[in-house]
This record gives C-alpha cells, structure tokens and sequence, in this order.
C-alpha cells in the first residue's frame, strides 16, 4: 500500500526534507483509511492538522536550520545491524497474533456514523472535561514554544531596555554599554 | 467488507517503522518526524477498534491525541532549534548535554 511505502521511505531516505515529504504522503493516505472506516470528521482533521500544520512546522524548521544529509557513525552502523532484524521480528509477530489470533469483526464501509455532528455531541458532553484540560495544555505549549524559540540576547536586551525604563536615574546615568 | 485486523496490522507496521526510525536515525528532526509517525499508527489502530465496537469515544480520542501531538511539535521543534543555536549540528550524537 501507499502508507507503508511512505513510511519505508521515511526511514530510507537520508535528507530530512525527503523524509518530511514522505511523511506527508502518510499521512494523506492515512486520511483515506480515515475515511474507508467511516471516520469523515478525524479524516478531515488529519488533513489539516497533521498534512497541513504539523508539516508545516517541520518543513520550516528543517529550512530554517539548514538541515543537511546525516553523516553514519559507528552507532548507527551498530544500531542498523540491531536494530532491523528485531524490529523485523517484531512486526511479523504483531502481524501474525493479529491475523490468526484475534477474533475481530469485519468492517462495512461507512459502518459507523462519524460526522462532526456526532463527534460534537460526545465531545461537548461526555468529553468536555478533557477538553478543557487540552486546550489549557495547548496555551502552555504555545507559551513554551515561543520563549524556547526566542533569541537568549534578545530576551536580555528586553530585560536590558525594562532595567531602563524602571531605573532611569541609575543606569541613564552613567556609562552605556 | 474489510477485517479490522487488516488496519491493526497496518498500524502496527507503521507503529514498527516509526520505532525502527526513532533507533536508526541521527538526525534529529527525523527522529521528530519517527514520534509523529508513531502516534499515527496509534490513531489508526484507535478508529479502526471505535469501527469494530461501534463506540464513538475511539474517534474523539484521536482528536485528543492530534491535539497533544500538535503541541508536541511545536515545544519539541522549539527545544530543537535552541539546541541548534548552541551547538551548531543536529546530529544527536554531538549533543551529550542538557546544559547550554
């Protein structure tokens, strides 16, 4: 499928803007399962949270920092010939517990109403609680993005400038640096 | 008429290659980008149960988990370009430090 083979070329490529790339044809393609299980209003969300802002974020960043191709070291040999093998291992025995072992239904296609109507209704009921929660957590990731990503100088010339404007007959003064 | 172990074997792929990402890579924004691919797997095996019991609740929980992952990236993206600031690389082998 298109998701799998986005994110084989997520881990495959080595320049970051490749990967973000494929990322965001995971994520698209992951809209559509969205929509195959019936889920209009997360697959909406998908599209514009993750596809549109979230990448956004990641492409800007990986312009704005100049990322370029990753260099191999000795770890990441050693982390390559560990690594794969058990991760293999790992989803075969994920894939096999899940296709022979579990008891799960099959699913009619648009089985399950998921339109915003229905969404709102639970989430301005039953959820409204954690939905408070989530939008204070989002305010103070909001706050903490902006004073991690802010220049330290500039911070301490705005302290600088505040120092001023409180104490003018101590440092107007005397000698400016 | 798709099983729903189908979906939960495609998010567990998926869950796999973001940990394969999240061990192999040295990059750090790529490394990011593994954690978000993680948490997409995770969603995916949320709708595809909330479409096998019927129960709504699975799809509002991946609207909470898109939320935090949102907030997520912004800090972490935040955290990554001031370590950039100081140490001039993104590889995270350079970076051994917490302190600036």
């Amino acid at each position: 499928m298109v998701c799998v083979a986005g994110a084989i070329s997520l881990l495959a490529q080595s320049h970051p803007i490749n990967s973000a790339l494929s990322l965001i044809v995971v994520m698209a393609s992951l809209a559509g399962e969205y929509l195959l299980l019936g889920a209009e209003f997360v697959a909406a969300v998908q599209v514009i949270v993750y596809a549109g802002a979230i990448m956004v974020l990641f492409v800007i960043t990986i312009m704005l920092l100049n990322a370029g191709k990753e260099e191999q070291t000795r770890g990441s040999r050693i982390a390559t010939l560990l690594g794969v093998p058990g991760v293999g291992i790992g989803t075969v025995l994920v894939a096999w517990t899940l296709l022979f072992h579990a008891n799960t239904s099959t699913v009619r296609l648009g089985a399950l109403p998921g339109g915003p109507q229905e969404i709102a209704r639970l989430l301005f009921r039953q959820f409204l609680l954690p939905f408070e929660v989530t939008s204070v957590l989002i305010l103070i990731a909001i706050l903490g993005a902006v004073v991690l990503a802010s220049r330290p100088e500039a911070i301490a010339k705005r302290h600088h400038v505040e120092t001023h404007r409180a104490m003018p007959e101590l440092v107007g003064s005397g000698k400016e640096h | 008429m798709v099983p729903v172990s189908y979906y939960l074997v495609l998010s567990g792929i998926l869950f796999m290659c973001g940990v394969l990402g999240f061990l192999l890579k040295r990059n750090i924004i790529t490394i990011f980008m593994s954690i978000e691919l993680m948490l997409n797997g995770v969603n995916l095996s949320f709708v595809a149960f909330a479409a096998q019991w019927h129960a709504l609740s699975g799809q509002v929980f991946v609207f909470f988990v898109m939320v935090v992952a949102a907030a997520e990236a912004a800090v972490g993206l935040a955290i990554i370009i001031a370590v950039y600031r100081t140490r001039e690389t993104l590889n995270v082998d350079q970076v051994n430090l917490l302190k600036l």
